[in-house]
């Protein structure tokens, strides 16, 4: 009995303890993408207040290459590059936690519908998802933002309506497999209905793989905005936008740093949110490594 | 006459292969089960057993075609809509499924799937009071430290404790019947009589019909009023125990109650030769007329009805009448 009781204490334990757990767990890699993510989550909410330039205000010469007073030299309109840089997190961060939670949900209930009541649902749903991944991702972001107008707006829409049928193909998959358990039949003969199956004993284990490819696709959709704003159907300028700063530094190729600092910036967030993703599957999805 | 809690007749599932070849598992049985009697159903694997009780409860995929009747306390299941027999199932009808490993919910706290289970079917109950009552359940069914218990998780529990957890969650409505399918094949020999005891002991306690599904003989002798054999779909023989045992008639009944292994002789088992017909390739006949040491010419081209010969029912042309136990003596 006494084994018993240790044990249930140590689960407790453990339950208490899920983030020092977790980073037990975590290879380094997956370490610095969540110190980098974290970083620039904590960039967002507080750049405002730190001692760097107006990104808007002329603050220097035009043009000045990375100096002492300029950490990445300043742009074709005298802005401070690194201070902009910092201040376009504002926009891919929060865009990109928009667009992945709006694809999740959307994508999850549908992929759920269509893998839990089989039939016309699944048929059509997964129809209208083979629709939509047949358009190469960033061609159909075009289409759909360049029909909506320019606008983060408008782009982020374009961005779910790419993004959400990824998430339907994966809840529908392990809805199809969960469903088939032992303990949703005993649900059913216990009396339970439909909808109390789908939520009570399927949804609540099938979300590992999404949430894995949610982590994985925060860079995707950071990378994906700036592509859009980069041909100038995101963010509009004067907005320090990394995709639209980079458009004005591949205009002006030779003052490369005007491109480098949101190029650095995106390169990070794609990583960092990929090296997360990866250690988060060899946590929690054994059987894919 | 009581109303019988059970009834079936002439219950027939279809099931289509990929071909499109329909195919019975269960070509029209009929069984029933009195109220607070306990009726075995006895058969391999594939022999229509817990088809025919999934039928019952109409728990079939929407693929299967099910004809006849299956009614409870004379109210006919089959067509019945979803909204009213979900009603029914986990109210008056619990069930205790084969593996309780797998059986319960893991994200879920056993006390919290058991208070889910009452809770859904009355909604008067608050949660607290559910939890207590589960409490008190996991109590009956002899779990130490109740309190302590419904606060853990399934994967906390062995898999004797779980069947114990998953026969307080089936008596959790106070149901008047009791389906079991194989309850205790997933178990160790030592557990399992543990878990047979247990609901023997409830069923008589709360007056519960039991309905005990299983492919060992030696498990429903001691406990069950009625038998009934199954093969290939069919209900070979049927009756009260202890003629089945005594007084045998049909010869695939002696011939698996020769295959189980006895502890005061030293005898060879005598193993059932073959395995049974595909569900799509039956043979003309009586289906176990091809394992049969008996058959004759008869038995290949015609198929027996289920009638009462002797002390039993069976469907043998050639049937035993006892002459068996001499044979095997």
């Amino acid at each position: 009995m006494t084994e018993l009781v240790s044990s249930s204490d140590a689960v407790k334990r453990a339950r208490f303890n899920g983030l020092k757990w977790l980073m037990r767990r975590l290879p380094l890699t997956s370490k610095i993408g969540a110190a980098i993510l974290l970083f620039w989550i904590i960039a967002v909410l507080t750049v405002s207040f730190w001692p760097i330039d107006d990104p808007l205000a002329m603050v220097g010469r035009r043009l000045q290459p990375p100096s002492g007073d300029y950490w990445l030299g300043t742009d074709a309109l005298g802005r401070d590059v690194l201070s902009r840089t910092l201040h376009g997190s504002v926009w891919s961060i929060p865009i990109a936690f928009v667009v992945v939670f709006c694809a999740v949900v959307i994508g999850s209930a549908m992929g759920a519908v269509a893998g839990f009541f089989g039939g016309w649902w699944d048929s059509i749903i997964m129809r209208l998802v083979d629709v939509t991944v047949s358009f190469p991702p960033i061609l159909l972001a075009m289409a759909v933002a360049a029909m909506l107008g320019p606008g983060l707006a408008n782009a982020s829409i374009a961005m779910v309506i790419v993004w959400w049928p990824i998430y339907a193909r994966l809840m529908r998959a392990q809805v199809l497999e969960m469903r088939e358990r032992d303990h949703v039949e005993a649900a059913v003969a216990g009396g339970a209905g439909p909808f109390r199956v789908l939520t009570i004993h399927v949804l609540p284990l099938c979300w590992t793989p999404t949430l894995i490819n949610a982590t994985m696709d925060f860079g995707q959709v950071v990378l994906l905005a700036a592509s859009l704003s980069f041909i100038g159907l995101g963010a509009t300028p004067p907005s320090p936008e990394w995709g639209s700063m980079i458009s004005e530094g591949a205009a002006r190729f030779y003052n490369w740093w005007i491109a480098f600092g949101p190029g650095m910036a995106i390169l990070s967030v794609v990583l960092a949110s990929s090296f997360l993703g990866d250690g988060l599957r060899d946590v929690f999805d054994r059987r894919s490594t | 006459m009581t109303t019988p809690l059970l009834e079936l007749k002439d219950l027939r599932v279809g099931f289509k292969d990929a071909e499109g070849n329909w195919a019975e598992a269960v070509c029209g049985i009929d069984l029933s089960l009195d109220p607070g009697k306990v009726l075995g159903i006895v058969g391999e694997s594939g022999s229509g057993k817990s088809v025919a009780m999934m039928a019952f409860l109409q728990l079939l995929p929407s693929g299967a075609r099910v004809d006849g009747h299956a009614r409870f306390m004379g109210e006919e299941l089959i067509g019945m809509p979803a909204s009213r027999i979900r009603r029914i199932r986990g109210k008056d009808i619990g069930c205790v499924f084969q593996d309780p490993l797998t059986a319960f919910n893991p994200v879920i706290p056993i006390g919290k799937q058991i208070a889910e289970a009452i809770r859904l079917h009355d909604r008067s109950v608050s949660q607290r009071d559910a939890i207590k009552e589960a409490e008190r359940l996991l109590e009956m069914v002899s779990i130490p430290q109740p309190a302590r218990r419904v606060r853990q998780y399934p994967h906390e529990f062995s898999g004797g404790m779980r069947q114990r957890a998953m026969i307080a969650m089936a008596l959790a409505n106070r149901p008047r019947l009791i389906i079991a399918d194989e309850p205790t094949t997933a178990l160790d020999v030592t557990v399992q009589a543990q878990i047979l005891d247990l609901l023997v002991d409830l069923r008589k306690e709360l007056d519960i019909g039991l309905v005990l599904i299983t492919h060992d003989l030696g498990v429903v002798s001691g406990i069950a009023d009625e038998i009934a054999v199954m093969y290939s779909g069919r209900v070979v023989e049927r009756g009260a125990t202890e003629p089945i045992f005594y007084e045998t008639a049909h010869p695939y009944t002696s011939a698996l109650i020769g295959a189980v292994p006895t502890i005061d002789e030293a005898k060879p088992l005598d193993p059932i030769e073959g395995t049974p017909p595909s569900i799509f390739a039956r043979p003309p006949g009586c289906s176990f007329a091809p394992r049969c040491k008996r058959a004759q010419d008869k038995c290949r081209s015609n198929d027996p009805a289920l009638e009462f010969q002797g002390a039993t029912a069976s469907a043998c042309h050639f049937p035993m009448n006892g002459a068996f136990r001499a044979e095997i003596q």
